[in-house]
């Protein structure tokens, strides 16, 4: 795997400044002198992520759920430098430090949310605000949702106010590949660079089934085009990997034929096949959409055939049939608890797909996929864990809390910073009012990085977006 | 669902009709909330025959005869009421043949969603095992923005489903319908006022020659009679607080009986809704402002139109998680409505509010035996029910989901012989 720098000589990737470099070229001879290297910067729009500001925090007489399993009745944690320093069942206050008297209340990790479109499907869902499906074409993996990302959607601090201190923003399932995706610290940021969290891989998004068929091969946009089946979607995805490549091995030629002392030229950027290469370089995180079982499993051969790794399929509704093949093959499902039948492929959700999966060893994700939804996704895990638990599936409350916070934060590759309340990690951390499993439970603080996103009973700590100052309801209790 | 229960019952719902009715059942020994939120009564003895409640009462002897189902530990209620869905009409909303949930064709106003009602739709077990045993169904789309009328079913077993047909007149007054007829406000408003108008006129008897033969049918003109009678309120979609004063002074102006459903920014006109007694349908858990029309939305809503003297009622997500009503009321309550107004808002209220409240809403003598035994507290998402009666008969704890559950797990070489 070639980690490229990005290059002192980065305006010379530019196209313009290559195409002058070729025509420059074209009248010396091979002997002339010779071209700087070209590299490709892989950050071109790097995370601007700073804390907000926090102050050392000390949470007292909490019950703590700690994200890997692990339950502590009337115990503590601390939260120092934006990380969370001790968590145990008694810990003495440092000098300055807020203590904040849980009296029985509930502390778990933040949750996150694999798979959002908070931001470019934002409130108001106006025409003018769709910018989550680039429709054109069936692979528009150049296609980087970041740049759709309004960071005033009202929706990011309603997601706050339900516990949710990351998430993933995804393109929508209408291509066979949407583009990349970007996960964010769900903080507010001027820019959404502000949002990104630092550190965090790239992700691609794929989708399987009736939406690339339906959009594409059913004249619905005027326009018929491959895909219009389930086998012209497997075509799409090979011939786009093994485009991919291609492309992957030009480079690499490129730069061993460079560092041998040739005088060559770079080959011609493809952003499309840059991304793909980039999931089979190993560096770029697979998201695939995908419902039924038969077809995860097809999608599953067509990752061995091009060797790379599917991280998670989003949605899973049929996850259960096939739990066993996906623990084995180590793919995450990020789910809803009860979502289904809307369309044929979600004809079969049952309730117990959550639970099922998780007890053939499975990673399991509960996922939202909405912006009410995700407001509330420990109702949602609480209904799968009962509904498990009904069915006579093993597992705790402690343990299911895995679902929430650091099954999703390893599928996003960001596992070692966030995802439990752990020493060292992040401080992402929810203060809920209640059992988070009950109905009745709310957050009342969301901290990331050990900074106040949210405080139910601190209007101050109350985020308004731009859009909604000045209108109706502006700074009520939402 | 109780997945032990449910295999079980596959046996019991191989063939299982309308016959098994009218057995007499005894449930015992749980806490029954016999009118919405209240009428509380601690170990209760329901006494059922004939489909009906023949009593509820503390500690009561059960006569011979009775079957008997414990419920103590549990809580009793009655069956959940729905208040807008599709439910019997749309079985696959998308890419799957027709969903008779949306008329495309070249009328609105005298649909009848009694039509289309499929009694063997997949998704009443799968909402009627979760404890909602009476729904209102009606269009969500046709050609302009009037919506037929729909129907209050239940969804127990047998032909047919219809406990109230013309139920309430469906009237988008949203943006969505200013959008798609006439492009503006100012044009829909004309539109509904005329149709309105021109009932009232025609409502006038003809000079008929008595050799004449009768008039020809005129179901559209019936449907908007029944409406300025009073028979049949007017269910109208409206959000924006300015939209909902125009349907508070629309009330007024023709006389007629009015439900506002959507109503995300109600609470900002809570005081006039109160005052005018229109009752609002909301989603608890809406507080995003998705478009212009709904920039107030909060969770707050259900408690502040509640808190003014509002009745309410609720609805799930949609229709084929209609039955998450329940967590959505658990919603509701979180953010300020007492328990046991939520109560209410699933039961005695929309039976009101649809003209059902004769035979369903409450555990009294005499109204049909629509009783759900909870595990625990109906709004906990750790609770389900144990049991399901409609009209008296025991149902089964299957769907297609349940079946669907059983068979694959474990999971097996070749489901498909696995029943």
């Amino acid at each position: 795997m070639t980690r490229w720098k990005a290059s002192a000589h980065r305006r010379l990737a530019a196209g313009i400044a290559v195409a002058a470099v070729a025509a420059t070229l074209a009248a010396c001879s091979p002997e002339g002198e010779r071209q700087p290297f070209v590299g490709i910067d892989k950050d071109p729009f790097p995370s601007t992520y700073t804390p907000l500001e926090s102050q050392t925090t000390l949470i007292v007489n909490a019950n703590i759920y700690d994200g890997v399993g692990g339950e502590i009745e009337g115990g503590a944690i601390l939260m120092e430098g934006g990380k969370i320093k001790a968590i145990g069942q008694s810990i003495a206050a440092p000098d300055g430090a807020r203590v904040i008297d849980a009296a029985g209340r509930w502390v778990t990790p933040g949750i996150i949310d694999v798979h959002s479109h908070l931001g470019v499907y934002p409130s108001p869902g106006v025409s003018s605000h769709s910018d989550g499906n680039e429709v054109g074409e069936p692979v528009t993996a150049d296609a980087w949702v970041e740049h759709s990302n309004w960071p005033q959607d009202p929706g990011f601090w309603r997601a706050a106010a339900g516990g949710i201190t990351a998430l993933q923003l995804l393109p929508g399932s209408a291509n066979l590949v949407g583009g990349r995706s970007v996960t964010l610290k769900n903080v507010p940021g001027r820019t959404g660079q502000d949002m990104k969290f630092p550190g965090a891989p790239y992700g691609m998004k794929m989708a399987c089934g009736e939406n690339p068929k339906r959009v594409y091969g059913s004249g619905d946009h005027n326009v018929l085009h491959r895909p219009s089946t389930r086998m012209g979607n497997v075509a799409g995805y090979r011939q786009a990997w093994a485009d991919a490549q291609n492309y992957s091995r030009e480079w690499k030629k490129y730069e061993a034929d460079y560092k041998a002392g040739k005088n060559v030229l770079p080959p011609k950027r493809d952003l499309k096949l840059e991304t793909l290469a980039g999931v089979l370089d190993g560096e770029i995180l697979v998201h695939m959409h995908c419902y039924r079982a038969d077809e995860m499993v097809t999608m599953i051969d067509v990752m061995k055939e091009f060797n790379y790794q599917i991280a998670s399929f989003q949605h899973a509704v049929e996850a259960y049939k096939i739990a066993d093949k996906l623990a084995e093959n180590k793919i995450c499902g990020a789910m809803w608890a009860d979502w289904w039948g809307f369309k044929m492929e979600a004809f079969d959700g049952i309730r117990e797909n959550i639970p099922f999966m998780h007890e053939a060893g499975a990673c399991a994700i509960v996922h939202s996929d909405d912006d009410i939804g995700i407001q509330r996704l420990n109702q949602e895990a609480a209904k799968a864990l009962a509904d498990g638990q009904r069915a006579g599936v093993k597992v705790t409350k402690a343990e299911a809390w895995q679902w929430l916070s650091l099954n999703p934060a390893k599928s996003l590759g960001v596992g070692d910073k966030t995802g439990s309340l752990e020493v060292g990690k992040d401080a992402d951390v929810v203060l809920w009012s209640a059992n988070p499993y009950s109905v009745y439970a709310k957050a009342d603080v969301t901290f990331v990085d050990g900074a106040v996103t949210y405080d139910r009973h601190d209007p101050a700590k109350r985020p308004v977006s731009d859009f909604e100052l000045g209108q109706p309801g502006e700074g009520d209790m939402k | 669902m109780k997945m032990i229960r449910s295999m079980l019952a596959l046996s019991l719902l191989a063939g299982v009709s309308a016959a098994a009715m009218a057995e007499n059942i005894a449930v015992t020994g749980g806490t029954a909330y016999t009118k919405g939120g209240y009428g509380k009564v601690e170990n209760a003895t329901v006494l059922i025959a004939d489909g009906k409640i023949q009593s509820v009462t503390a500690a009561g002897e059960v006569p011979e005869g009775y079957k008997v189902i414990d419920a103590a530990g549990k809580i009793v209620t009655v069956g959940l009421m729905v208040s807008e869905t599709t439910l019997g009409l749309t079985e696959v909303g998308f890419s799957a043949g027709i969903d008779d949930g949306s008329a495309k064709g070249d009328a609105s106003i005298p649909l009848d969603a009694a039509d289309g009602i499929n009694p063997d739709s997949v998704l009443i077990p799968v909402t009627r095992i979760e404890g909602v045993t009476r729904a209102y169904t009606g269009l969500e789309g046709s050609k302009d923005m009037w919506l037929g009328q729909g129907a209050v079913i239940h969804l127990g077993n047998g032909p047919d489903l219809v406990v109230k047909r013309h139920a309430a007149l469906g009237l988008e007054l949203d943006e969505g319908a200013a959008s798609s007829n006439g492009g503006s406000r100012v044009a829909l408003w004309y539109s509904v006022r005329s149709k309105l108008d021109g009932a009232k006129a025609g409502g006038k008897e003809d000079k008929d020659d008595k050799d004449k033969k009768e008039a020809k049918p005129d179901p559209e003109k019936d449907a908007l009679t029944r409406v300025l009678k009073g028979e049949q309120p007017l269910l109208v979609q409206a959000d924006r607080a300015s939209d909902i004063r125009k349907v508070i002074e629309l009330k007024k102006a023709y006389g007629v009986r009015v439900i506002l459903v959507g109503a995300a920014e109600a609470w900002r006109v809570a005081d006039e809704l109160a005052a005018a007694q229109i009752p609002v349908i909301v989603n608890p858990v809406q507080n995003l402002p998705g478009s212009f029309d709904t920039l107030g939305a909060t969770q707050e809503n259900a408690a502040r139109l509640h808190k003014a003297g509002v009745k309410i009622a609720l609805v799930g997500l949609g229709t084929d998680n209609a039955r998450l009503m329940p967590q959505y009321a658990g919603n509701a309550v979180a953010n300020g409505l007492p328990w046991e107004a939520a109560m209410d808002a699933m039961t005695v209220n929309p039976a009101e509010m649809f003209g059902v409240a004769d035979s369903y809403g409450t555990l009294e003598a005499g109204k049909d035996a629509d009783v759900v035994v909870w595990s625990g507290d109906p709004l906990e998402l750790s609770s389900a029910p144990d049991h399901v009666l409609i009209k008296g008969e025991e149902i089964p704890l299957v769907s297609r989901q349940t079946k669907l559950a059983a068979r694959y797990h474990p999971v097996s070489r070749a489901p498909e012989y696995k029943r």
